[in-house]
């Protein structure tokens, strides 16, 4: 059968700056570079390449750089190269396409049209450098009435479990097989350093993170990897994933080949053997099946932890969300179409959910419709790719924000979308010893607490700029956004007014 | 609390599962075998139930009873409701009556004994790791979906099964006493004789079934071990050539 896939890529090699050192070679675990032993001289396999740009910034030289592979398509604005590269891969192998991260389709993306506000004359601006500025946010759910001793300044009622973040971002869920140990040791120092949370994803908590359990959630998923009862108390809180943003409606299937021995041990299950998480939860069928499983995970911490529970942004979003909220869920995590995975059906990936804002936005609302938006904490992610979409989204109503992408750019990931075949030459989405080690999580980790604490210092300087000097007089203030290039229904449901209104 | 005759009982009642759980739970830490009386399906019953501590449940337990039960025996004197054993570590669960839907579910270890039938979708995602080996052992017939999505572990059947057997089983054995039709046999399963090692299993494991129930069971119960069937996954990656990256 003739192949008829084309390279995506293609590989530039200035001859003139190459100093045959050979490092292209070891950088590249698909293999693309190699040396022509009867040509003397090193050569690219362009198919094999995937963008992830290691050997650019490897070579010594600079002598390397990427560049799309020059083919035209046939003009056709229907029929673009990628669908029929699509039809050609599966022609050849009967497969379901498999790819990874966010969704990269040219759908709408909110936050680049809402803008900001800022005080003029009225209302004055703040500055975060000489005035106190609060940022920390607590996330739980919160009494309807609260008895207060007002003669010995002491709380009478006991209030539920909070989690205290100092920055309004948390580490999103990637699993342990989705990502490598060092990279989750990463998220881990860094949550720790921060004030904040990582998220363990629902491949067990390895042994050696148990020391960052106070900076940890934990996730029980449909396959229950790892889950007993010392698991679901090894963190902070515990984080029930009913769906997320990049594959909403289906389940999560680890290969046998990434099941490793040290995967194997923290997931609980033998080593090889495909990990296979069920569509749904299967005893959660209703919103009130969903209440009993959050209940026998606050029967199993004792009622000292909160439960946050996490959907993918669908359709009737706004629904569900209040039923979770019914259901005791303490913290309400909606995940968007945009948001990554390490690995997903290219169709459910690129087709199915809606975008974060217009979900974080009607679930904000319906929950302040129904008087229970003050009982619950809203979580949003999938995606936020700078402090300004952090800022959009509490405004929009969201308590605090996950991000997962954005950590491992920082890590190094360039958002190539090779995650699935555990070739990450970065060491971020891989178990081969190889690769893992070239991520070292002090370094990483500190890449990502300086990209957090700029990050924190953004959010100031706009909340200053706004007039508003703590987080949570910005949650849900809406009236410090204005949407530009929007119709009418669009900001209907993101509930704010046009620039110029 | 109250003591009758050696044994440790606490009475539940009407009680909201919140307080009846805290209440046993209490009791739990003076004493290692409690009775619990009176029983009106408060759910979460023997949470995390550590090893070497033992409930005796008279009435009718809730909903994810024993779930994620850590080495602890319970033992219903009555039939039991959906979800026992969920997520169950290990220990043991003796019910002398039936069950209701999804029991062991995505159990890792332990054992569980249903003297009748159960409902659906029971041991779906059972799975076994290193010396651990969950096993559910169902006296009567199942409903369907029993030990769907099955990674491993052992489930014996001892009447007959309902629609859909082990969907996308790939790992553990299901022992079954009545041979399922050809077409029966879901895709990527395999059915076939027990051997000798495979009878020594169902013979030990039916050996506890009928010490838990004899007083219980037809005079007439027997089994032949080496007569029952398997079910086994043809691989542990069935889905492994459907991906194109």
């Amino acid at each position: 059968m003739l192949d008829t896939r084309l390279p995506r890529y293609k590989v530039l090699r200035d001859r003139e700056e190459c100093i045959q050192c050979d490092k292209c070679i070891d950088a590249c675990a698909n293999g693309v570079h190699a040396r022509d032993k009867k040509r003397g001289r090193l050569v690219a396999d362009s198919l094999k390449c995937v963008n992830c740009q290691r050997c650019v910034f490897v070579c010594p030289t600079r002598a390397l750089a990427i560049t799309r592979w020059p083919q035209v398509d046939s003009g056709s604005a229907n029929w673009t190269l990628s669908y029929m590269q699509d039809i050609a891969k599966q022609a050849q192998t009967g497969g379901v396409l498999l790819d990874s991260m966010g969704n990269p389709e040219p759908y709408p993306i909110y936050w680049d049209h809402l803008l900001l506000n800022a005080s003029q004359v009225t209302n004055p601006s703040i500055d975060p450098l000489r005035e106190p500025m609060e940022t920390r946010v607590l996330l739980g759910s919160r009494p309807g009435m609260l008895k207060v001793n007002e003669r010995a300044h002491t709380l009478v009622s006991a209030m539920p479990p909070q989690l205290r973040l100092d920055v309004p971002v948390m580490f999103a869920a990637m699993s342990f097989g989705s990502i490598s140990l060092n990279a989750q040791r990463a998220l881990a120092l860094a949550a720790e350093r921060l004030g904040t949370y990582f998220n363990t994803g629902e491949g067990g908590m390895h042994r050696s993170l148990e020391r960052y359990r106070d900076c940890a959630i934990v996730q029980v998923a449909s396959g229950r990897f790892g889950v007993d009862p010392h698991y679901l108390n090894a963190g902070a809180a515990i984080e029930v994933k009913v769906g997320q943003g990049a594959k909403p409606g289906i389940g999560g299937h680890l290969p046998g080949e990434k099941i490793t021995q040290e995967v194997s041990r923290t997931r609980m299950i033998p080593e090889g053997t495909d990990a296979l998480s069920p569509a749904p939860h299967h005893d959660v069928y209703s919103i009130e099946d969903l209440r009993q499983l959050i209940f026998s995970l606050k029967e199993v911490t004792r009622y000292e932890k909160p439960i946050l529970v996490k959907i993918a942004a669908v359709h009737n979003a706004a629904a569900i969300a209040s039923g979770m909220a019914r259901a005791g869920a303490d913290i309400i995590v909606i995940d968007g179409f945009r948001g990554g995975t390490g690995a997903a059906p290219k169709r459910i990936r690129d087709n199915v959910g809606i975008p974060i804002e217009l979900a974080l936005a009607s679930v904000d609302q319906r929950l302040r419709d129904e008087g229970i938006r003050s009982t619950v904490s809203i979580v949003a992610g999938g995606t936020m790719r700078s402090s300004a979409d952090v800022v959009r989204a509490i405004a929009l109503g969201a308590d605090a924000v996950y991000v997962g992408s954005a950590a491992l750019i920082a890590f190094g990931c360039h958002q190539c979308g090779d995650c699935k075949s555990g070739r990450c030459n970065w060491g971020i989405a891989t178990q081969r010893e190889q690769l893992t080690q070239r991520l070292d999580p002090e370094e990483a980790a500190e890449r990502l607490v300086n990209v957090m604490t700029a990050w924190n210092h953004e959010i100031k300087e706009m909340m200053g700029g706004m007039g508003i000097n703590a987080i949570d007089s910005l949650r849900g203030n809406r009236l410090m956004l204005r949407g530009v290039g929007l119709n009418e229904k669009e900001l209907d449901i993101l509930g704010v007014y046009h620039a110029g209104e | 609390m109250t003591t009758d005759m050696g044994n440790v009982q606490v009475t539940l009642g009407t009680e909201h599962f919140r307080e009846a759980n805290e209440k046993v739970r209490a009791a739990l830490a003076e004493h290692d075998v409690i009775e619990l009386r009176n029983v009106f399906a408060q759910r979460y019953l023997g949470c995390a139930l550590p090893a070497g501590k033992r409930l005796e449940i008279y009435g009718t337990p809730g909903n994810d009873m024993a779930c994620y039960l850590d080495g602890g025996v319970i033992e219903v004197f009555g039939n039991a409701q959906d979800q026992i054993g969920n997520t169950m570590n290990g220990g043991e669960v003796v019910v002398h009556g039936r069950c209701g839907d999804a029991a062991g579910y995505a159990m890792r270890g332990g054992r569980i004994f249903v003297r009748d039938d159960s409902g659906w979708r029971c041991g779906i995602h059972m799975k076994q790791f290193e010396e651990t080996c969950p096993t559910l052992v169902i006296g009567g017939d199942a409903g369907s979906f029993l030990g769907e999505y099955m990674a491993g572990g052992i489930i014996v059947l001892l009447g007959h099964a309902g629609d859909y057997l082990a969907t996308g089983m790939h790992g553990g054995v299901i022992y079954l006493r009545f041979p399922l039709s050809d077409d029966a046999v879901a895709e990527g399963l395999v059915q076939s004789s027990v051997d000798a090692r495979d009878a020594e299993i169902i013979d030990e494991l039916l050996g506890v079934y009928w010490a838990h129930f004899q007083d219980e069971l037809d005079a007439s119960f027997s089994w032949d071990a080496s007569s029952f069937y398997k079910l086994t996954p043809a691989t542990a990656s069935p889905y492994a050539g459907m991906y194109a990256g």
